[in-house]
């Protein structure tokens, strides 16, 4: 098994679960209905305590504890898609947002439950149960405002849109793919990519919103790389404020 | 001189009964399904095995230093208390006793399932004041993680129910 493979798989899952919980956390107080406030704040709580999961597996290989992980570091030193670092704007761009990455997401941790790594395979297998109720939440929504009024659909489709190349950068190709893939640990991002995309069209198909020719975007890409939108390191600040007043803390 | 044999796996099970779910305190580890297996070795060292609801449940940590806690009441001195997803939790492994306190504290117990979750299966819930079916889904989260939130038309109380997972 090669182990370098393997930290790169684990820490792109893991940052982007990170930061999107991240993000998610932002709603909390704002959401446009209390519901939705709650829905977000609990899925930011699924997603940064799987991340925490996926930082422990990573510490038994060798990487620091997981709060260093995901205090300490830089931007740069971050592998999550572009996608998950862009502020949340309004509700509409979250909602897409939502929809998009987590149907990803929840294929990705179907595809790993699979997985030939053992600690990686057990804990996919409970994320993707968690994360089965983050999809249903999207799909819900997506349904219904995508075919509401001329208001919500005309907003959902000017967000759709300008998602789409960031959403494509959620399969980004690893330099890895290969070997995870003869290593039977992963399937690789195309293949990934490919389930997504008939995933996304059967809801899209159910609503009034037209899915953009994906094979006419340049994808966003560099964040599995380390390379960032001016956004991330904002977040990051943010995020490990508390913690950098006094990291030896017991909380 | 051998004291340490003089503990049973079941009295220990038994001992454990005393530890609730923080979030829900009604509800024993036992009766919430999390205590997956209790072994004793032959030089007397006890190991509990533990797997979480939720991946990132805030409740785990308490509930496996709650336990430990409750050993060294006990005068075991030496154990371990690990925490894994070998065995996976499922709503289904709450006992009756457990459903029963779940309605009793007014939270409706999860739906048995055939681990298939589907949106049929989240929307269902019987309202734990009045048993009417007659009820709504506001939200399929809650307050906690393992928590949805529904309204019952028959008596117009809003109530929680805990997850199926």
């Amino acid at each position: 098994m090669n182990t370098e493979a393997l930290k790169d798989l684990l820490y792109k899952i893991a940052d982007d679960q990170l930061i999107l919980g991240h993000r998610n956390s932002e709603w909390t107080g704002f959401g446009p209905l209390l519901e939705e406030d709650i829905a977000f704040s609990s899925m930011a709580q699924d997603k940064v305590g799987q991340s925490w999961q996926l930082y422990k597996i990573l510490n038994e290989l060798g990487e620091s504890d997981p709060d260093t992980v995901a205090f300490m570091r830089n931007a740069e030193q971050f592998h999550n898609c572009h996608f998950v670092e862009l502020p949340n704007g309004e509700y509409d761009f979250s909602l897409i947002r939502h929809f998009l990455f987590d149907t990803a997401e929840y294929l990705r941790f179907s595809m790993l439950a699979d997985s030939s790594y053992e600690p990686l395979a057990l804990l996919s297998k409970k994320i993707k149960g968690e994360i089965k109720y983050h999809k249903m939440h999207a799909d819900i929504w997506i349904k219904q405002l995508g075919a509401a009024t001329d208001d919500s659909i005309s907003r959902l489709q000017e967000s759709l849109d300008l998602a789409m190349p960031y959403a494509l950068g959620i399969f980004e190709a690893s330099r890895f793919d290969e070997e995870l893939k003869a290593d039977g640990i992963f399937e690789g991002e195309s293949a990934l990519m490919a389930q997504w995309k008939e995933q996304i069209t059967k809801i899209i198909d159910q609503t009034e919103l037209q899915l953009p020719d994906l094979d006419a975007l340049t994808p966003q890409t560099g964040g599995r790389y380390g390379e960032h939108t001016e956004h991330l390191q904002p977040l990051l600040d943010e995020m490990s404020e508390v913690f950098k007043i006094d990291p030896t803390a017991d909380w | 001189m051998n004291t340490l044999q003089s503990h049973s796996e079941a009295e220990i099970k038994a001992w454990l009964d005393e530890v609730k779910d923080p979030e829900i305190p009604v509800l024993s580890l036992n009766d919430l399904g999390v205590i997956t297996g209790i072994t004793i070795q032959d030089n007397g060292h006890v190991r509990v095995d533990m797997t979480p609801t939720f991946a990132g449940c805030p409740a785990m940590d308490v509930m496996k230093s709650d336990v430990e806690e409750v050993l060294e009441k006990r005068g075991i001195a030496d154990y371990e208390v690990v925490l894994s997803f070998k065995t996976q939790w499922n709503s289904n492994m709450i006992t009756e006793k457990g459903r029963k306190a779940l309605k009793d504290f007014g939270l409706a117990p999860p739906p048995k399932h055939d681990l298939i979750v589907d949106i049929e299966l989240i929307e269902r819930a019987t309202c734990p004041q009045c048993n009417s079916e007659n009820t709504e889904m506001k939200t399929p989260f809650g307050p906690a993680l393992c928590r949805s939130m529904h309204y019952c038309h028959n008596c117009h109380q809003a109530f929680e129910q805990f997850k199926p997972l």
